[in-house]
């Protein structure tokens, strides 16, 4: 019950000091919202990074043509040696067997061009196309192989995948991926620093408070909660505006371009959900940061 | 037992500046002992021990039975409970109402509302505050915010009410009155007062014990004592 109560009370004392010392929370509350409106662009850009990354990865397939007398056995002996390669997609494997491509040419083709009317001419024994499975790859890096285990396979005539340049591609912007990333975290270290230190010199001007805090025999835990449950909330406010930036904003950046950011190819990632991703992201940092840069900072005055 | 037993005490400061030497002291419980002496001669520093913002460097600091050299940092807390501490900068929270800085040792230890509030009115009223509770410090005299600063040091009732310097700031007949408000609550309350002070005027007018101190030893101790330490070189 005691506990209870020191917490509300420390809850209420946390908002009217927050009133109480404007200017200071003030300061806090501005450094807050600038440093994480710069986490929040630097979030819309690696998530599209990475969108970007993983739209490539999932379109790296190669298609598997298999003799065409090959028998029904050995065809699932193909296919259960794709399957048995670790970089494969093994639920994804797609089978076409000689009479489903014929099926498809034919759709695929014009009503009365040469090549319909010589297609519609083969039976099942004179059909020259050859069976194929088509295989979704993990990592691009390794389709070369990837190729080359297929390749290897008994009744497997040939392997084709027309990615190279992707497969060039795709280690470049897995770096930019990863240098994104420590950018973020970079920043993150950054506001650690620059909100802490505000909530240092917060902090410090009521050092008094806490003096006499100790004096009048509050324990240590009770003196950091009020500060900590004020830095929290600092850092939830201080997240508020950059939310709101980045679920209105970037929604409106998505509308204007049309999801497409330049090129056709690189789509941007659709504002909802990844607006409210990236926006408890921010609420997450504000709040944690907020609560332990105030933890660290009474801990100065406190005889620990 | 006596309530406050200073034995064989030493406080060297990391400057190697001795403050307290070999200095021995016995308070009964309920007395009113004047520390006094000249600048730096170790009062503020003896007072500090007892309510461990000081460690000693050597010998035993015990109060009320505690041993207060062996209290660990995280249960200071809980001694200075018991003990009820006014300063010469009277040290209130500028923001808080007169009500809110006496009760905020209360209310940080989780106390009910109600007793809070039965507790402060009777402080205040010991120190003849009735009716200021809503005044904010800076609405206040001098005289009157320490009386706040005493509300707030015997609100939990202490057992000892260690006093430093508390009239320093203050002139001459509001340093009486607050001597007197003082005198008031270890008659009526029975608390131990050990007032540390270098206002002669006061300490001859009341005629309690009086230990005076000198480079950091006693070089005077005298019940129903007057000032002396202007005549200790």
């Amino acid at each position: 019950m005691k506990l209870i109560r020191i917490f509300f009370r420390n809850v209420a004392n946390a908002f009217k000091s927050i009133v109480r010392n404007f200017s200071l929370s003030s300061a806090s509350l501005i450094c807050t919202t600038i440093t994480l409106l710069v986490v929040a662009i630097a979030i819309i850009v690696a998530g599209n990074i990475n969108n970007f990354t993983r739209n490539l990865s999932n379109s790296l397939t190669m298609i598997v043509f298999v003799d065409s007398g090959a028998t029904a056995e050995e065809i699932a002996q193909v296919k259960q040696g794709i399957e048995s390669i670790k970089d494969v997609k093994a639920d994804e494997i797609i089978y076409k067997d000689k009479k489903t491509l014929k099926e498809e040419t034919l759709e695929n083709a014009e009503k009365g061009s040469t090549i319909y009317t010589i297609v519609s001419t083969w039976d099942d024994n004179d059909n020259p196309l050859e069976p194929e499975f088509i295989v979704s790859v993990k990592t691009a890096n390794k389709m070369e192989k990837t190729a080359d285990t297929i390749t290897s396979l008994n009744k497997v005539k040939s392997v084709k995948y027309s990615e190279k340049v992707l497969e060039k591609m795709i280690p470049l912007v897995e770096i930019v991926e990863k240098v994104s990333i420590c950018i973020i975290v970079g920043l993150i270290i950054v506001i650690v620093f620059l909100i802490g230190n505000t909530i240092k010199l917060t902090i410090y001007s009521r050092s008094e408070e806490i003096e006499i805090m100790r004096l009048v025999g509050t324990s240590n835990n009770v003196i950091r909660l009020p500060f900590v449950i004020e830095g929290t909330i600092l850092g939830i406010l201080g997240s508020l505006v950059p939310i709101a930036m980045t679920i209105w904003g970037y929604t409106i950046c998505y509308d204007k371009l049309g999801g497409i950011f330049f090129a056709p190819a690189i789509k941007m990632v659709e504002p909802m959900p990844f607006t409210i991703y990236a926006s408890l992201i921010l609420v997450a940092i504000g709040a944690i940061v907020g609560m332990l840069g105030s933890y660290t900072a009474v801990r100065r005055y406190l005889k620990v | 037992m006596k309530f406050i037993e200073i034995k064989h005490c030493y406080k060297l400061y990391r400057d190697g500046v001795a403050a307290i030497s070999d200095l021995s002291l016995f308070i009964d419980k309920g007395e009113f002992v004047f520390i006094t002496g000249e600048t730096a001669c170790g009062k503020s520093t003896l007072v500090k021990m007892l309510y461990r913002e000081e460690k000693p460097t050597k010998g035993t600091v015990i109060v009320g039975g505690i041993n207060v050299a062996k209290v660990p940092n995280s249960k200071v807390y809980k001694l200075r409970r018991k003990l009820g501490i006014v300063f010469q900068d009277f040290k209130l929270l500028p923001k808080l109402t007169v009500y809110e800085n006496v009760a905020f040792g209360l209310s940080n230890a989780g106390v009910a509302n109600s007793i809070i509030r039965q507790k402060v009115r009777l402080a205040l009223e010991r120190v003849g505050l009735k009716g200021k509770e809503k005044s904010f410090p800076k609405n206040l005299s001098g005289g009157e915010q320490q009386r706040v600063c005493i509300a707030r040091a015997i609100v939990n009732e202490p057992k000892l009410l260690i006093c430093d310097e508390p009239t320093g700031n203050l002139d001459p007949k509001t340093s009486k009155e607050i001597v007197k408000v003082i005198n008031k609550i270890n008659k009526e309350m029975k608390t131990t007062v050990v007032m540390v002070t270098h206002d002669k005027e006061i300490v001859n007018s009341m005629r309690k014990r009086v230990v005076t101190l000198s480079n950091g030893v006693i070089v005077d101790d005298t019940q129903k004592g007057s000032y002396v330490a202007d005549e200790i070189d």
